[in-house]
């Protein structure tokens, strides 16, 4: 899932400084499930902020909405109503929901509650960690499951460096190195020879480097 | 056994501190409670094992908001105690009650802030 971060409330406060209402848009997708922009999560940040405007003098009327998503159009739509009478809309969602509903409603000031962070998943309940690079075409199939584009410190695709020290990266002792985890799990699943495979260098037109991505399946298209 | 103590203090009953949310807390506030205060039961004696512990963390997240917020951290405090323990439940509320009393009302409920004024004190339990 995307894992995001809830920007500091002051950061946010200035956002809207000279709104008098605004709607907090939360989104029931990743940022739910990684407790920054579920519903929970916007009713506290529209209490706090209803509480910070009025201990400033300067009352504000705070309205809340979560979507299924925000990362699809449909699911915007039902906000039209809440989003007429707001002077801006804060939106809880991660980068690509803030700009789906800033693509909505061109008219409208929107502003982002959260700070997207990475693509990965929970180590225990409060506890996220990076597990994808996005890079575009997966190579955990000759890595042991473990991906070294974003593990590794230096994405590096022929690891480890002369950095790695007792299993360690190091960038930080807290840091596995992700090529020691990749040979360890290689040599124990008896698939140390596909280590030693030539591989092409890789395509990094697919990642970052081939500019913004597009995905395409065109047996699923509504005309 | 008849203990007085503070006329002031709105009981919430919760089914167990492990059930407090940071939105409660704040509700008090937004409706007008001076004060909140977190009445748990003894460390180690939950029911539900570790539903006063989360709590204790909850309601330490959120005094660490009210300050950053502006109304002050000190407004919301955790105790424990067990449900035989009459006369510290008095001191407690009695305690607080004066706790809260030498930091003022809310600023919240300040003609300013557009409230009534009222001085009422949320407690939950």
């Amino acid at each position: 899932m995307i894992i995001a971060q809830q920007k500091p409330i002051k950061e946010i406060a200035a956002m809207i400084a000279d709104c008098k209402k605004v709607l907090l848009a939360g989104c029931q997708g990743c940022v739910a499930v990684c407790l920054a922009g579920g519903d929970k999560e916007t009713e506290i940040l529209a209490s706090a902020l209803r509480i910070m405007r009025k201990l400033e003098g300067n009352p504000l009327e705070a309205v809340t909405y979560a979507a299924t998503r925000q990362c699809d159009p449909e699911y915007i739509v039902p906000m039209d109503d809440l989003v007429k009478d707001v002077d801006a809309v804060i939106s809880l969602a991660c980068g690509v929901g803030v700009q789906y509903v800033a693509e909505r409603y061109p008219d409208k000031w929107v502003v982002p509650a959260l700070d997207t962070k990475f693509i990965g998943g929970s180590t225990v309940h409060g506890v996220w960690e990076e597990k994808c690079g996005l890079c575009g075409e997966c190579i955990l199939h000759r890595t042991g499951g473990i991906c070294p584009i974003i593990r590794c410190s230096k994405s590096i695709l022929n690891g480890p460096c002369g950095g790695s020290q007792y299993g360690k990266c190091e960038v930080s002792k807290d840091v596995d190195c992700a090529w020691q985890l990749i040979y360890d799990r290689m040599k124990a699943l008896g698939r140390l020879d596909k280590m030693m495979e030539i591989q092409m260098p890789k395509d990094w037109s697919k990642s970052r480097d081939g500019g913004p991505r597009r995905a395409v399946r065109e047996d699923v298209i509504i005309e | 056994m008849r203990i007085q103590y503070s006329p002031n203090i709105r009981i919430v009953e919760m089914t167990c501190t492990g059930n407090i949310d940071h939105r409660v807390i704040l509700n008090a506030f937004e409706e007008g409670a001076d004060g909140v205060y977190v009445a748990g039961c003894l460390e180690g004696d939950c029911h539900f094992q570790k539903g006063n512990f989360r709590a204790k963390k909850r309601v330490n997240a959120v005094k660490k908001l009210l300050d950053e917020i502006g109304l002050g951290g000190d407004r919301l405090e955790m105790y424990n105690l067990s449900a035989a323990q009459g006369p510290r439940f008095a001191e407690i509320a009695n305690e607080m009650t004066a706790k809260i009393k030498a930091l003022g009302p809310s600023p919240l409920n300040s003609p300013a802030g557009g409230c009534c004024g009222c001085s009422k004190e949320g407690a939950t339990n």
